[in-house]
């Protein structure tokens, strides 16, 4: 879903570029907080895993293959901050290192994957992480939801976009249809590569999954209180 | 794994367009792309004249044409969507080749084709004729925050090392009978994904402790240019 030059009008490009700054700046600021010094490192190994799995395909139908876009994968493992930065620069570096997505079109991309993938992806995960009991198996059952969601308002704000600044005299009902109906094709892909995912690192190493933590937490709290009441202290005795 | 890895799109090479400075051509690519995605559909002779302009900085840059053709396979599924535009698009209809297709959405997939392909070919120049690192030194003098820069230089620097890994844990999962794409081994595939998600992110951490070892501040230090020496 990298959009090339051409497809929405010079000022749509503008625009979207101003807010896709905006993103970058606050996102900047966040990571700082959530990793610290360690920020250029950690995003940097971080942009390159979600470039590697982006090369992931799956079969969508009719023939064609999608690939994961990792919005809300990212969000769910290293956090919205950090996650919006790293998918902004994998792709600042696809278009301008291998052009690949339009180079006008960089701030359109950075709003509709990097901007709205992790944000609603974060935000959904967030809402159906606080209805799931606080355990680490709900970790990644609410990543998939928080995918099979992001990827379809992805498509809607850019069928808006396309309403407003699309260079071809195509019906937007209709550039609707097709958007949504092919990105929820899109979405249950990566709602189950990004589950898999998801469980496969919290069952490894639950501490790196910026999403389980209250989950960590609390299992942290209750074995302490299992010790606690297991162990007679010495003031007790 | 030591020294940086050239990188697939740079053409190594001495012309005019490779010495130029980097963020001078990073800028020019920007602002022409742009006064191209400006231009209106009908302007044809416009379109003529950037084509123009910019096959002759391709010559002028003496990367190949076949090299630069077999990269514009990027731009494949987007020219698919572009032969679509004029039998979905609204309009007056007229004939082409019997089939009755939307007029504006005849112009419309022109533009579309037309800046596309000349936005994917300038993009491509530029990363033909200039090596990452000059890249990203040009985007810190456009003041891009240092941080950001920093972050798409270690992006570039793991690319190949962390695609590659990926590569070989894909060789073993086929060696082993596991075909990726089939939906049957995506548990298979997940777990791979996680792995080499544990697996960047300690990366990370190594080397954040390597870098903090060696004095790092937050800042990366300005490092004088490894000794290249023009062979004529």
């Amino acid at each position: 879903m990298h959009v090339p030059d051409g497809f929405l009008d010079a000022p749509t490009s503008i625009a979207t570029g101003v807010v896709a700054a905006g993103a970058v700046a606050v996102a900047l600021r966040g990571a700082r907080r959530e990793l610290d010094d360690r920020t250029a490192p950690m995003a940097g190994l971080v942009a390159t895993f979600v470039f590697a799995a982006q090369m992931v395909n799956f079969p969508v139908g009719a023939g064609t293959s999608g690939h994961l876009m990792g919005g809300a994968l990212a969000a769910v493992l290293v956090g919205p901050w950090t996650g919006v930065l790293c998918v902004s620069v994998v792709l600042i570096v696809q278009a301008l290192f291998m052009a690949d997505g339009g180079i006008t079109a960089i701030g359109t991309n950075i709003t509709l994957l990097a901007l709205v993938g992790v944000a609603v992806g974060w935000l959904v995960f967030v809402a159906v992480r606080a209805i799931l009991p606080r355990r680490l198996s709900s970790v990644a059952p609410a990543a998939a939801v928080a995918a099979l969601v992001s990827v379809p308002v992805a498509s809607l704000v850019f069928t808006a976009l396309f309403a407003v600044g699309g260079t071809a005299p195509i019906a937007t009902d209709r550039v609707l249809t097709a958007m949504l109906t092919w990105h929820l094709a899109i979405g249950v892909g990566e709602a189950v590569v990004t589950a898999l995912v998801v469980g496969a690192v919290v069952a490894s190493r639950p501490d790196l999954v910026h999403g389980a933590r209250p989950a960590l937490a609390a299992r942290r709290a209750e074995t302490a209180a299992r010790v606690a009441a297991a162990t007679p202290t010495g003031e007790r005795a | 794994m030591g020294a940086g890895h050239g990188h697939r799109l740079h053409y190594h090479g001495h012309s005019p367009v490779h010495r130029a400075p980097a963020h001078l051509k990073i800028a020019t690519l920007l602002a022409f792309v742009l006064l191209v995605v400006a231009t209106p559909h009908a302007w044809v002779w416009a379109f003529a004249a950037y084509a123009a302009l910019l096959l002759g900085v391709v010559a002028l840059s003496r990367v190949p044409a076949a090299y630069l053709a077999k990269r514009m396979v990027v731009e494949v599924p987007f020219v698919v969507f572009a032969v679509l535009v004029p039998f979905v698009s609204h309009g007056p209809r007229t004939e082409v080749l019997g089939l009755s297709v939307s007029e504006p959405g005849l112009w419309a997939a022109w533009g579309l084709l037309a800046k596309g392909t000349i936005g994917v070919l300038a993009s491509l120049t530029v990363a033909a004729t200039t090596e990452p690192q000059q890249l990203l030194a040009g985007l810190r003098r456009l003041r891009l925050p240092d941080q950001l820069v920093q972050i798409a230089g270690f992006m570039l620097r793991y690319l190949d090392v962390v695609t590659e890994e990926l590569g070989r844990m894909m060789v073993a999962m086929r060696s082993r009978g596991c075909d990726p794409r089939s939906p049957r081994h995506w548990p298979a595939v997940g777990r791979t994904l996680g792995a080499l998600f544990v697996r960047s992110y300690e990366r990370g951490e190594r080397v954040h402790l390597a870098m903090l070892s060696r004095g790092y501040d937050g800042r990366m230090p300005d490092l004088p240019a490894p000794a290249h020496r023009e062979h004529a």
